[in-house]
């Protein structure tokens, strides 16, 4: 139950956020990315905005043994990066250009972002589904990693 | 309303005490897709209700914040082709890469990984070039 309420909690915060800074709105996103056209600095901000908060909590998690709930906090990051990182992120990006969304502000503008919301999030499943069997291949076509 | 890079910094905020409370509360890295594509490709099984519930928070709160706004819209294109394809790629390419915004962005890069801001500097090329390409270039966007 506990991790239940931190987990609304969570995402209540997160949809919040994403909300009030604009980040749902395409062409915000699009006016970051556009450094050619009429820049829009807003994403700076925002990303800036959050890495504060969490940089703290990262910095209390090496003093607390367990989270609140129980469990264990993540081990620390890999250090490997592969092709697939590179690979994946820039398939990311382009799609993140083309339509100005991401994962997090196509679930949090769903409500209103009509038809068009409705079929981004529909591929975007699709993608995350098929992923793994791309990766899968292109493991079998080149070396894995 | 205020100054857009204030509410983006406020928001920012928000954004940021969500990944700091799933972290300290939880244990859990705060990546929107890791927590929907372990739903969608089964990965994610022993603790989906977690991850709807914070979903369900994402989704949620912004309904209950509309009512204080004047107009909300995402100006998202009608162009299914160009939606379609931006959905696919988004979805591949996050799941491949194992992280977006959320994930490598915003917890990767506040813990300093190496992985994070590796992505996050690709994604970002990726994304300006793209822009590039299709709004000025190609001229679909």
């Amino acid at each position: 139950m506990g991790r239940l309420i931190v987990a609304l909690i969570a995402g209540g915060l997160f949809g919040s956020g994403l909300f009030i800074s604009g980040m749902t709105d395409t062409t915000k996103v699009q006016g970051w990315l556009d450094v050619f056209g009429n820049w829009d600095p807003t994403l700076a901000f925002v990303m800036g905005g959050a890495i504060i908060p969490m940089a703290i909590a990262w910095q209390i998690t090496r003093f607390r043994k367990t989270p609140l709930t129980g469990g264990s906090f993540p081990p620390p990051p890999d250090t490997r990066l592969g092709r697939n990182l590179v690979f994946g992120s820039v398939l990311f990006g382009i799609g993140w250009g083309l339509a100005g969304l991401c994962p997090g502000p196509a679930i949090a503008s769903l409500s209103y972002a009509g038809t068009g919301g409705l079929v981004f999030v529909a591929a975007m499943l699709t993608g995350m589904w098929i992923a793994p069997m791309l990766r899968a291949r292109l493991d079998r076509i080149a070396q894995p990693e | 309303m205020q100054p857009d890079w204030i509410m983006g910094l406020l928001g920012g905020l928000l954004i940021g005490l969500g990944g700091a409370v799933y972290l300290i509360g939880s244990g859990r890295i705060m990546g929107a897709s890791g927590i929907i594509g372990g739903l969608v490709d089964g990965s994610g099984r022993s603790n989906a209700l977690e991850r709807i519930v914070f979903l369900a928070g994402v989704f949620l709160m912004p309904i209950v914040l509309t009512p204080f706004y004047k107009a909300v819209d995402t100006h998202i294109t009608d162009n299914l082709t160009v939606l379609v394809a931006a959905g696919l790629s988004v979805g591949v390419g996050t799941r491949m890469a194992n992280g977006c915004t959320s994930g490598h962005g915003v917890c990767g890069i506040s813990r300093l990984s190496l992985r994070g801001i590796v992505a996050t500097v690709f994604y970002i090329l990726a994304g300006g070039l793209s822009v590039v390409l299709f709004r000025h270039i190609l001229g679909v966007i």
